[in-house]
């Protein structure tokens, strides 16, 4: 059993933690929740021992009645991965590249135990074939870039858990994964904890996630445990403020926004089709075509909102990238207000303007070196800048809410949230018809993504241009766009009124992706 | 692996034929006639016209070109104007010599910078890491020739206990290696303060990498998970700065070799350029660019045999 | 690790200085030879001493320091004007056919030594100090290139330069206007470098004979002609090494103290 008692951590003196006491007890899953920055994953490196240079702890981490804060790393290696395993957010940076799977499972039962290579190989094996990568499919000299995000998240876990230890840490699971692949991941990781009776802590940003897994909840803000207990007890009650502006922000839904279509859609897509060509197989074979946009017809009205929603990989980004005119199609046309869509030179500036974008990345979507009115004066490069480019600037500043005296500051000294509205404010400058959002809420905080979400309502209400909502998160798709495009390997397998398409989904692949959607039960909310 | 290497070996190959297309014209642009210069100016013209068809002087270009190509193919570098010996037995001669000094001197630097660059990564930050990076600092400013003479004026000059110069051949292997020692150290240290910070800094950056932090999840110790893991990644950037160190190795020796009068390929260059022995000075050069090439190539090896996911591509 | 900066900004600083004196004045006249005191050590008179042929050392290493900054400098002008605008068009046309034809010229020019360039051309136009700059010039072209690439590409890849696509912009003017100012600090940080190997580069040409022709003093070759008297005067053969030493050990520290002021995770080709 672990507990933690007063745990606080400081980095160089600034307190990173404080006062944490939680007890994860076996056989139980423990949710910790909290926004970007609250220190969750702190608290994990601190039971591990793994805390940056220059962090100091205090208080205690108990193991069985001894304070690991105190023991001296030689016996800490002997606890690591043997009595406390842990996984981390990125499967694809977490395995070591030059190594093959089995050899990385094997290196852990080798740590701890005096053992053969062959001896370790076959324990490795058994794993392997548990976390779901049977034998005669994954063998164990595949490397780790022969695998999917998915698969690589499994080795993790077969490592972690190589040695059967007390607790297992998962520091954000699945935040890299599809909501298909997470569902899996979570099962798994459930399974693991009834069976050997070992103790999950489940650090995530999605209360969702928590609500279907978790025993018991801690939520945590700026280093402290505000609020923590049973699941359903924390969910119904949700004593705490912090708690109950979390839930509120996860769940919030804009007010509706009412679209006035016209006759010509701004949008319209038929039959695209967008080939890649790969790398050759052989030196002299011929080379591979992957078909990443394969037979797409869609329209988009005038004022409409609509959502694309799919898997990783399932083309979605590809057909995004059409769209705005960046790269050619083999196959098929798109139309902006009735006129071709092109990469480069072909489209004219006036037709390139009608149609601006919001990225995901809040901190890689502006160049670090220029000042917050050259960055969204940028789109002017396409209607000739206008004498008063300065107080459109103002403007569209005052219009996402950021005081226009920012204008003179670099992007560093603004915020996620901030970015993401500067962001905003550069797509709409030059008023479009139609903005693309591409995963633009993904990155925040649900706080944030909240306000944000209220901000492109409303913007929408008062000048009316169409958004075409690209995300992987269902939920948000659902409370923002009127009707949704459900993406499958290349192809639109099913599309229609929001509402209908999720609450009644006719295709598998939507089904799929709505039965795999962590959702917190409809009658848990506070009355 | 096949294709990757295919690639490689194809794109290197190329490489030296157009290599060896610059050094023909480069040749080709000097002024004034090799038979002339073999024959002096007062020679008669039919003799000059004979020894001009004779050299094959009096042929096209790229017919010229051509069949240099071809005659080097077949191993025949020609012969030297000057010492109407062929050029291919003087190379081999003088290799003797600039190769064993270019792969003692790439030994010596592997073996003095990689523990220092792992004692150094490993203590990243702390007062040993500091000193040890300022020495490098020091290693890297120190120009070889210069370095070379103070070694001749301490170890030659005052302590007397190697050679300040010269080479006897390797028919006494031991004073040989003696011979060489100086000028390998000469050149080595310099070329090992450069590996020791490129290792200390490509393994820093692979310490910060997600698995290294896995690694250490599993129980590794700092030190073990430094070399079961970090170093094999590190390898990758350390290797490329290797292969471009053995070409700065062959370069440096062409200059260490007049301080320490070694009979290698740098001398007979000079010579050769001083003696307008042109054919000689082509031919050495194409034999340095090969080796550089050929260096290439087998760090090319080296990081497939490291890296599976080039294997797989 | 400000003192980097500090005492390296001293080194190369006084090195600078010395060259820009030197067009003013000099303690003797460094044409002036005066066999009857020759080989003087270290005096109130010759500060540093005399060499073979009797002329003040001081003053020959003041208008050496000349020669060596102005082929360094050149040379990096010569790497930096070909090589970050072919490493920007390699990068801007990634993967296409103009980033493969330019990343093999630079696969071929790196399998020159910039020693070997010096041997080619000076057996064809003869020795000078021109001709070591082009040498020199020409092997850093592809280390510019290799450099501009490597810091362009990752930034092709972020979400601001797709903004610019969607706001119109074409290749070249994001070339322009976001990639280069981007990749700025590394290449102020790979020219202190390539500064340094140039200084280290000509020093060798000019060693060999390759470089700097008399009467044009130059350190490299105050060497060559010390090394008959190493023995006898040995000051005669510290002195430029030195020189040397402390310039380039001078504008490595600048360097390294730039790129840990500028921004450290800046990568900068060694060697």
């Amino acid at each position: 059993m672990i507990a933690l008692e007063n745990l606080s951590v400081a980095i160089r003196g600034t307190p990173i933690l404080r006062n944490v006491d939680l007890t994860l007890a076996p056989g139980q899953i423990t949710g910790l929740v909290g926004e970007s920055g609250s220190g969750k994953s702190m608290t994990a490196l601190a039971i591990m021992g793994l805390l940056p240079r220059g962090a100091v702890a205090g208080g205690a981490v108990r193991l069985d009645g001894q304070n690991l804060l105190t023991t001296p790393e030689s016996a800490l290696c002997r606890i690591r991965g043997n009595r406390i395993g842990m996984i981390f957010q990125e499967p694809m940076t977490a395995l070591n590249p030059l190594m093959t799977i089995g050899d990385q499972v094997a290196e852990v039962l080798r740590i701890h135990h005096r053992m053969s290579r062959e001896a370790a190989r076959a324990r490795a094996r058994d794993r392997l074939d548990r976390v779901g990568l049977p034998g005669p499919r994954f063998p164990l000299t595949l490397y780790p870039h022969e695998l999917s995000g998915g698969q690589r998240q499994r080795v993790a876990i077969a490592l972690a858990i190589a040695e059967a230890p007390d607790l297992l840490i998962a520091d954000e699971p699945t935040t890299a994964l599809d909501v298909t692949t997470q569902a899996q991941i979570l099962d798994l990781l459930r399974d693991l904890v009834r069976e050997a009776g070992m103790s999950l802590l489940l650090i995530t940003h999605d209360l969702a996630v928590v609500a279907g897994i978790a025993d018991q909840v801690a939520v945590m803000r700026e280093g402290e445990l505000v609020e923590n207990g049973e699941t359903e007890a924390l969910f119904r009650n949700q004593q705490h403020p912090y708690t109950r502006a979390l839930f509120a922000a996860s769940r919030h839904v804009p007010a509706r926004v009412t679209a006035q279509a016209d006759d010509t859609p701004i949008l319209s897509v038929r039959d695209a089709v967008r080939e890649y060509v790969l790398a050759r197989r052989t030196t002299f074979g011929p080379h591979e075509v992957l078909r990443a946009v394969d037979g797409v017809s869609f329209d988009i009205q005038d004022g409409e909102s609509v959502g694309l929603v799919g898997e990783s990989g399932c083309g979605k980004s590809t057909l995004t990238r059409a769209i705005l005119g960046l790269d050619p199609l083999q196959g098929g046309e798109i139309r902006l207000d009735g006129e071709a869509v092109g990469p480069g030179g072909a489209m004219p500036a006036a037709l390139r303007a009608k149609v601006q974008v919001v990225f995901q990345d809040p901190f890689g979507s502006f160049d670090p070196r220029w000042r917050v009115d050259r960055l969204l004066a940028e789109p002017f490069h396409l209607t000739g800048r206008p004498r008063n480019w300065r107080e459109r600037v103002a403007e569209a500043l005052s219009e996402v809410g950021i005081d226009p005296s920012a204008a003179r500051r670099h992007i560093h000294e603004f915020s996620g949230g901030q970015r993401q509205r500067l962001a905003i404010a550069r797509a709409l400058i030059i008023r479009p018809r139609l903005i693309v959002l591409d995963e633009a809420v993904s990155a925040l905080d649900v706080q944030v993504r909240a306000q944000v979400l209220d901000l492109l309502a409303d913007l929408r209400r008062s000048h009316g241009m169409a958004y075409l909502f690209i995300s992987h998160d269902l939920g948000v798709v659902r409370g923002v766009t009127d009707r949704v495009l459900v993406m499958d390997r290349g192809g639109i397998v099913e599309q229609g009124p929001t509402e209908r398409v999720m609450g009644q989904p006719a295709h598998a692949t939507t089904r799929r992706l709505m039965a795999a959607m962590p959702e917190i039960p409809a009658d848990w909310s506070v009355v | 692996m096949l294709p990757y290497l295919a690639r490689r070996m194809i794109s290197l190959a190329l490489s030296l034929l157009v290599a060896s297309l610059v050094i023909f014209l480069l040749v080709e642009m000097v002024p004034g006639d090799p038979a002339t210069f073999m024959l002096g100016t007062g020679a008669q013209p039919e003799t000059l016209a004979a020894l001009r068809a004779q050299l094959g002087l009096d042929q096209p270009l790229p017919v010229r070109y051509a069949s240099w190509l071809l005659q080097i193919l077949s191993g025949d570098l020609g012969q030297s104007f000057t010492y109407k010996t062929p050029v291919t037995g003087m190379i081999l001669d003088r290799m003797q010599v600039s190769l064993p000094l270019a792969l003692m001197a790439l030994a010596l630097a592997v073996l003095i910078a990689f523990p220092i660059g792992l004692f150094a990564a490993a203590r990243r930050g702390e007062a040993g890491d500091t000193a040890i990076m300022s020495v490098t600092q020091i290693g890297i400013a120190l120009p070889n020739f210069w370095f070379a003479m103070l070694l001749v004026l301490l170890f030659a000059v005052r302590l007397r206990w190697l050679p300040a110069g010269g080479f006897g051949g390797w028919d006494a292997p031991g004073a040989a290696l003696r011979s060489l020692l100086l000028p390998a150290v000469a050149l080595a240290l310099p070329q090992a303060a450069i590996l020791a910070r490129v290792l200390r800094s490509a393994l820093i950056e692979t310490m910060d990498q997600d698995y290294i932090r896995t690694a250490r999840a599993k129980g590794l110790s700092r030190g073990k998970t430094l070399r079961r893991h970090a170093l094999r990644n590190a390898l990758i950037p350390v290797l490329t700065i290797m292969g471009m160190q053995f070409s700065f190795l062959l370069a440096g020796a062409i200059i260490i070799e007049n301080v320490f009068y070694l009979p290698g390929l740098g001398r007979m260059i000079f010579q050769a350029i001083n003696q307008r022995d042109l054919i000689v000075v082509q031919s050495a050069v194409l034999v340095l660019v090969a080796a550089v090439i050929a260096v290439t190539f087998l760090v090319d090896l080296a990081y497939a045999a490291v890296d599976p996911r080039l294997r797989t591509r | 690790m400000r003192w980097t900066l500090i005492l390296g900004g001293i080194l190369a600083g006084l090195a600078m200085l010395a060259a820009a004196l030197s067009f003013l004045w000099t303690p003797h006249d460094v044409g002036q030879m005066a066999v009857a005191s020759k080989l003087q050590p270290l005096s109130g008179t010759y500060w540093l001493g005399t060499d073979h042929f009797g002329r003040d050392i001081l003053s020959m290493v003041m208008v050496g320091a000349r020669t060596s900054i102005a082929v360094a400098v050149v040379a990096v002008g010569i790497g930096m004007g070909f090589g970050v605008p072919l490493g920007l068009l390699a990068a801007a046309g990634r993967g296409g056919w103009v980033d493969e034809v330019i990343m093999r010229g630079n696969d071929l020019i790196f399998a020159f030594p910039s020693l070997v360039i010096a041997i080619l051309i000076t057996a064809a136009f003869g020795p000078s100090a021109v001709n070591a700059i082009i040498a020199i010039g020409i092997f850093n072209i592809p280390v510019f290139a290799r450099v501009t690439r490597g810091a362009a590409m990752p930034i092709w890849t972020l979400d601001y330069i797709r903004a610019a696509q969607v706001a119109g912009k074409g290749r070249l003017r994001i070339s322009l206007e976001h990639i280069l100012p981007n990749t700025l600090n590394l290449l102020i940080v790979q020219g202190t470098i390539q500064f340094s190997l140039g200084i280290l580069a000509e020093a060798g040409l000019s060693y060999v004979g390759l470089g700097a022709q008399p009467p044009t003093p130059s350190w490299g070759r105050m060497l060559a002609e010390a090394q008959t008297f190493v023995t006898i005067a040995p000051h005669v053969a510290i002195i430029p090494g030195l020189c040397i030493f402390a310039t380039v050990l001078g504008l490595n520290l600048l360097g390294d103290g730039l790129r840990d002021a500028l921004d450290p995770r800046l990568k900068v080709m060694q060697a």
